[in-house]
């Protein structure tokens, strides 16, 4: 087996136990953690498709960004939140137990490679899958999804503090400005023993 | 064996598998921070899919832009999904999904 193949096995055993333990983990820190080890897993297989670009954001956006996200508000909402028992019903379970055993065999027997028929990769260029093709294309072909691309990520990152934003601090009243004579201190502004300022007489 | 790696079919094969280690995460938790992993699960399967199917068709990079247009959705859903799971979680005191049930009320 080429070092390639190798590589290939690592990684895909990687992805295959990190999102086994996202599903069944009880604690979600440990979600993440599988997560994670799938998204890794996930950008090694970039690099072997030659797809360095997205191999790298893969890493930074997914890895970087979205399970660093996940653990926030993991801990922002406490561990105490995510209850060690999930009283599912046992209908929604098996349902999908015979979807994914459907979806496995389904797809094993359809796609597992047969001698006779397979489907090989062309052989590509050394700047496939590269910042400067993908980004050329990204300028080019798809140069309007990508301002629609931009465009949504504004829209969702204001749309996110909108709804995760605190109603009820947003209408605290303001704090109520203090008597200006407190703010004075001296022979011209004689107090009592309390600290209140005494009344002037005229 | 000898090919590990170099077939389409490992490829779509690992992703279809992962597809549906993904959406039985989605049907059977009802947690709703592990059912988003679930859903971020099942677009790195079609990425995947994508990628490796641009690896056959080399003539453009068609597959490896729409891979990078479904990240760049993802984290804009993950960013609004998380704002509503914390809006959730103030007003119910948890993160089950089957006590978002407000509307049958």
């Amino acid at each position: 087996m080429t070092v390639g193949g190798v590589f290939f096995l690592a990684c895909s055993l990687l992805c295959l136990v990190g999102a086994v333990a996202t599903v069944i983990a009880r604690n979600p820190v440990r979600s993440a953690m599988g997560l994670l080890a799938t998204i890794v897993g996930i950008a090694g297989l970039f690099l072997l498709l030659s797809a360095q670009f997205l191999a790298a954001i893969q890493l930074i956006v997914y890895a970087g960004a979205v399970v660093v996200l996940f653990v926030f508000v993991i801990m922002l909402l406490g561990a105490d939140s995510s209850p060690a028992r999930e009283d599912r019903a046992r209908g929604a379970k098996i349902v999908s137990g015979v979807l994914l055993a459907i979806m496995a065999v389904g797809s094993i027997f359809a796609l597992a490679p047969r001698t006779d028929q397979v489907t090989r990769f062309a052989p590509v260029t050394a700047d496939h899958g590269s910042v400067e093709a993908v980004g050329k294309m990204l300028f080019t072909t798809g140069v309007v999804p990508f301002e629609i691309a931009t465009a949504l990520l504004v829209v969702a990152g204001v749309g996110a503090i909108a709804v995760a934003r605190d109603r009820q601090g947003a209408m605290k009243p303001k704090k109520v400005l203090k008597d200006p004579r407190d703010l004075f201190v001296g022979p011209l502004m004689p107090r009592d023993d309390t600290g209140r300022p005494k009344e002037m007489t005229p | 064996m000898i090919l590990m790696g170099q077939l389409l079919e490992h490829y779509v094969l690992l992703a279809s598998v992962i597809f549906a280690i993904g959406a039985v995460g989605f049907l059977v938790r009802s947690n709703i921070l592990v059912q988003l992993m679930s859903i971020e699960l099942m677009l790195n399967a079609v990425n995947l899919a994508l990628v490796a199917y641009n690896r056959v068709h080399v003539d453009n990079m068609g597959g490896q832009m729409f891979a990078f247009f479904i990240i760049a959705v993802a984290a804009a859903e993950v960013a609004v999904g998380l704002a509503i799971v914390l809006s959730f979680f103030r007003l119910r005191g948890t993160v089950l999904s089957d006590e978002a049930d407000t509307l049958k009320h």
